[in-house]
């Protein structure tokens, strides 16, 4: 039995029946990370000595004969964007290289109380920014089941690990597709829960209306623990909410029979890949199989997610990253005479391409005399967004389109194009900016053998909802088994 | 749409090198083309979103609380002296 390619809820199982203890299912992560990590390139930092303490402290509880949690034992990787006490947390940048926090994030402390094993930090896009980890200040992730694809992004380190079998699971972050995007690429399950439920307390701020952290994992039953280990409220993030967090396990009735799933026309845009439209429709006719009651919907308003997205972020992006002057933490440049020459060296030494444009857009468009043309007018958009949705939730219970227009990329494909890669995230975006829930789940391969996403979307709170829809989905196909063969 | 990419770097307090001046200049021009496709959209009354979520202001007794210790607060900043940040000098 290979240890590492099981998911949280079959190793919970052995560790409660004492067939492996936790020690010889971190070894094996850790060996795994060692065969395949060379050429995956996930990790940006392994922390053995801190995974194998709380490893034996979680055997010796069970040797003590006492019960255990869903998640003690369990080896996790964190994508590098979350604060972990004592331990480098660069969020990918070259500004943030020696930051070492003296805090934990409010899921790494929630995570720890649990007793998770961190194996270690994953890379990422800078600062979040980005679809394929191209944009890591460090080095490109690359896709297990193609290693000239890219994985994805930002989360990309997460959904490649998590692929590779060399986590179990692992958190992410998304801000506009960070995790159901490399998800989708990876052919892994990842969710981005409701904008409010988990605290973004230690979480490095990219777009602060829009980033939320959520799971990525090899199964939905595993998506389902996870986000209820890691969600509810926090004094620390006003903006999270005060509302029970269910075992979402129970959502997991295997049966879709009467839920109503909205299918958005808008979603299925010129130039999208044949396999990817082919894919999703036959998930749909399966759903439709199964009992679902399936019915067209229009989002009027998806053209101009893009444009509305890349106005908020970048502005939220430009205000946040100010932050980063040499001053309090982080890298500050050595070439100087004033203070103001210390701050404009400081970032132009610190910050990445990608990260220096979204600041100088964001900076623009926030600026005297185009901020109504340009901020103002994105955030009106944004309300007729939400209102699409509010009128398409009347009428069904869930929204079923694909997580992204085509299959992972090639390394290098998009790179010297922003706007290209912008467009990437098209049907990922909308979700971002009405603070929806929504999960990506594998169905299916194209012709090249690459995994391919379909996203299912639900109203405010109603994860459980598209969890039962997701869950109802695996257990009728068997993509998510599928393995990638590391060559 | 024209910007004044060095009025906008100065405002970001980022320098940039020529070469980032002209690409960035050329692929922001071509986003900000993109964008304009907003002024399509009627939003005549439309409220604007700030948050998606509707979310109320949180108060809270304002009282003396644990915060974090200042030794290790300073202890991970690019320069400090006693009990301070240290950066070049602000006023001749």
């Amino acid at each position: 039995m290979d240890l590492h390619s099981l998911t949280i809820h079959q190793l919970h199982d052995l560790l409660v029946k004492k067939e492996v203890t936790s020690r010889e299912v971190t070894e094996a992560l850790y060996r795994r990370i060692g065969e395949v990590d060379g050429r995956i390139k996930a990790y940006l930092l392994l922390t053995q000595e801190e995974a194998f303490r709380q490893a034996d402290e979680v055997d010796r509880k069970i040797i003590r004969g006492e019960k255990i949690g869903d998640l003690s034992g369990i080896p996790i990787g964190l994508k590098d964007i979350l604060c972990t006490k004592g331990i480098r947390t660069t969020c990918g940048s070259k500004i943030l290289d020696n930051y070492v926090p003296f805090y934990d994030g409010t899921v790494v402390r929630k995570l720890k109380e649990k007793e998770a094993v961190f194996l270690g930090k994953l890379n990422m896009d800078e600062f979040a920014m980005g679809s394929s980890t191209e944009n890591s200040g460090f080095f490109t992730t690359r896709n297990p089941w193609g290693l000239d694809r890219i994985p994805g992004g930002s989360s990309g380190g997460s959904a490649a690990a998590v692929a590779a079998d060399e986590c179990i699971a692992a958190l992410g972050t998304d801000t506009g597709g960070s995790i159901r995007q490399p998800a989708s690429c990876c052919g892994v399950v990842g969710l981005k829960p409701t904008y409010g439920r988990v605290s973004r307390y230690g979480l490095v701020a990219f777009a602060s209306s829009l980033d939320q952290i959520g799971p990525i994992t090899k199964d939905v039953e595993d998506c389902a623990i996870l986000l209820r280990g890691i969600s509810g409220y926090d004094p620390r993030d006003s903006t999270s909410i005060d509302m029970e967090v269910p075992d979402y396990r129970r959502f997991l009735a295997g049966n879709v029979k009467g839920v109503r799933i909205g299918i958005p026309d808008e979603y299925f845009i010129a130039g999208m890949d044949p396999d990817v439209e082919g894919l999703v429709k036959e998930a749909i006719d399966l759903f439709r199989g199964m009992g679902a009651e399936v019915q067209t919907i229009s989002l009027a308003h998806t053209p101009y997610a893009v444009a509305v997205y890349y106005v908020i972020c970048t502005a939220e992006a430009s205000s946040n990253l100010a932050r980063y002057d040499g001053v309090k933490y982080g890298f500050r440049s050595n070439r100087y005479h004033d203070l103001l020459e210390m701050y404009a060296r400081t970032r132009a030494e610190g910050f990445g391409k990608e990260v220096k444009r979204r600041i100088i857009l964001g900076t623009y468009v926030l600026s005297a005399g185009y901020y109504d043309a340009y901020y103002r007018k994105a955030s009106q958009v944004r309300t007729l967004m939400r209102s699409d949705f509010e009128e398409a939730f009347k009428k069904v219970d869930v929204i079923a389109t694909p997580t992204a227009p085509t299959p992972a990329f090639r390394i290098g494909e998009k790179v010297e194009d922003p706007l290209q890669m912008y467009l990437s995230d098209i049907l990922t975006i909308p979700v971002n900016l009405a603070g929806l829930p929504a999960i990506s789940v594998p169905c299916g391969f194209n012709r090249q053998g690459l995994p391919i996403g379909l996203q299912i979307m639900g109203k405010h709170f109603d994860e459980g909802k598209i969890l039962r829809v997701a869950h109802a989905f695996e257990q009728n196909t068997d993509f998510h088994l599928k393995k990638p063969n590391i060559t | 749409m024209k910007m004044d990419i060095e009025k906008v770097a100065r405002l970001a307090r980022l320098e940039l090198t020529e070469g980032e001046k002209e690409t960035f200049g050329d692929q922001l021009e071509q986003i900000l083309t993109y964008m304009e496709q907003l002024n399509r959209v009627d939003t005549a009354g439309v409220e604007p979103t700030s948050h998606a979520i509707p979310i109320d202001n949180v108060f809270r007794e304002d009282e003396v609380k644990p915060s974090f210790q200042r030794k290790e607060v300073l202890d991970i900043s690019p320069d400090q002296e006693d009990d301070h940040f240290k950066v070049p000098r602000i006023i001749e």
